[in-house]
């Protein structure tokens, strides 16, 4: 499993000094939140360790625990499914492999129809995306993000699209599978964080800080109604609601 | 029901035509009625198909070619982002020049016959198509190309795999502009100088006072217009199968 150090990270927007100097680990395996309001910077932080820096002053010295660069072992997941409306549901998952010009094999095709089922779209391959509600088209990125099996999985606010039941229920699923990953996700939902979180990071402030690391005990994914969860949820709202002006 | 209303707006048509005929008393070498009309159709259909065939030749030659240049000047724009600068002014230039005042030009360099037409029809679909063609490759939404890049798609495959894909819809727009438009180019081409085709019978027909047969000869050509055009509609829903699916999906919210 791959730890991930981010040192000295800086980012410049039109001239002035969103943030710099951050350092920050991800543990080998483990599920990192990073939580702030919109326009911190956080995302840039994600973009940066997913290589997708053109036209962005955002830099950071990045090592892996394994000594060797990031590039091709680290999957994306926006906000937006980004799922290509003229190809079906299963051609979706089988993206990588198509964008990389490799045929693909039927086993590859096998694995992409398990991990359907996996997310819960068995029998719904052939279908094209248009026709899928939000949550289902969250899901199938879901699984075309798992078929890349890559040990860093990278996402941005990947469920603040959907109602708050389906974001429950893609949160748990997403836990599950990838529950021995490296993740670092990105979102401004506190109560997101802590249910997901091994450890959960606060951006925040002008230039933003990173606060140091609220570790819960137990390990997600972790009920909504958990007693440590509303409890650190409350004390984080109200950390951000004095720290925001 | 869409059938029964094309017919209706015929037929209305038709009326007022008549209607016309009748209140201006006008005779028939410079006014026919719809009936006159049909009935030099039916006197003359082998004339005018023998000449329809060769104003669709033309057509669709010029479609042909006007379409594939077209795309290629748009995918060489998007190839060759230094191009740019240089190609987009003389492609706005271009486009100023009339191209109706060329059609002689046309005919002195490419002669009397077909390749002349067909230029002219090349020609007057090519900004159109590349406009089309450009505009829908430049605006790939930039995550899907971002997407792209973290699974590992060269520029090849991001431009054959995304960009051509996303742009579809706007090449489809191109070419339906294109189908309505070369028409007018190659009965252009015929009218400054050609010897078949319906521009030539229509002028023909016209200094012969046989204005019945020059509207009979606009009847086909407006039929083949119309036809290329359903034609070209119709294979671009089969080409974009998830578009039709959404638009579907409309018409039934709508309901």
């Amino acid at each position: 499993m791959l730890g991930i150090d981010v040192r000295n990270a800086s980012l410049a927007w039109q001239g002035h000094s969103v943030f710099s100097d951050l350092s920050f680990h991800l543990p080998a395996g483990e599920w990192t939140c990073l939580l702030g309001q919109s326009g911190v910077g956080k995302s840039s932080l994600l973009r940066l360790l997913a290589g997708l820096t053109e036209q962005m002053q955002v830099r950071a010295e990045i090592v892996a625990s394994d000594g060797k660069p990031l590039d091709g072992r680290v999957a994306w997941m926006a906000q937006q499914d980004l799922l290509l409306p003229w190809l079906s549901v299963l051609e979706n998952v089988l993206l990588g492999p198509r964008l990389r010009r490799s045929r693909v094999t039927p086993a590859q095709r096998e694995q992409a129809r398990y991990l359907l089922n996996q997310v819960g779209l068995a029998g719904l391959d052939s279908r094209y995306p248009a026709v899928l509600s939000g949550g289902q088209r969250q899901r199938v990125a879901l699984a075309r993000m798992l078929m890349e099996d890559r040990p860093l999985v990278l996402m941005d606010e990947p469920f603040s699209a959907l109602d708050a039941v389906t974001r429950l229920k893609l949160q748990d699923l997403a836990a599950h599978l990838l529950a021995d990953r490296t993740v670092l996700l990105i979102t401004h939902d506190p109560l997101e964080a802590l249910r997901l979180g091994h450890q959960v990071l606060v951006l925040q402030g002008s230039p933003a800080r990173l606060t140091a690391p609220l570790r819960p005990l137990d390990a997600p994914p972790r009920a909504v109604d958990q007693p440590e969860v509303l409890e650190l949820q409350g004390r984080l709202l109200r950390q951000l609601m004095e720290l925001s002006t | 029901m869409n059938a029964l209303r094309s017919l209706g707006i015929a037929a209305g048509l038709c009326g007022l035509w008549q209607l016309l005929v009748w209140l201006t008393d006008a005779p028939h070498f410079i006014l026919p009625g719809p009936l006159r009309v049909l009935a030099a159709l039916y006197g003359n259909i082998g004339l005018l198909l023998q000449h329809a065939g060769v104003t669709l030749a033309e057509i669709l030659l010029g479609l042909l070619l006007g379409v594939l240049l077209g795309l290629g000047s748009a995918l060489t724009l998007i190839w060759f982002r230094r191009l740019r600068p240089w190609m987009l002014p003389i492609l706005v230039i271009s486009q100023s020049i009339p191209v109706f005042a060329l059609a002689p030009v046309l005919m002195l360099w490419l002669g009397y016959g077909m390749a002349s037409k067909v230029a002219m029809a090349t020609l007057i679909i090519y900004f159109p198509v590349t406009a089309a063609c450009y505009d829908g490759l430049r605006h790939t939404p930039a995550a899907w190309l971002e997407l792209a890049r973290t699974l590992g798609a060269d520029k090849r495959t991001q431009l054959l795999q995304i960009r051509l894909p996303s742009a579809l819809p706007a090449l489809g727009s191109g070419l339906r502009v294109a189908a309505s438009v070369a028409p007018i180019g190659a009965v252009v081409g015929e009218w400054v100088g050609s010897s078949t085709g319906l521009g030539y019978l229509m002028l023909h027909a016209n200094a012969r006072m046989q204005v019945d047969l020059m509207f009979a000869a606009l009847l086909v050509l407006s039929l083949m217009a119309v036809s290329l055009y359903f034609l070209i509609d119709w294979l671009l829903r089969r080409l974009m199968p998830w578009q039709s699916e959404t638009l579907f999906d409309d018409a039934r919210e709508a309901e």
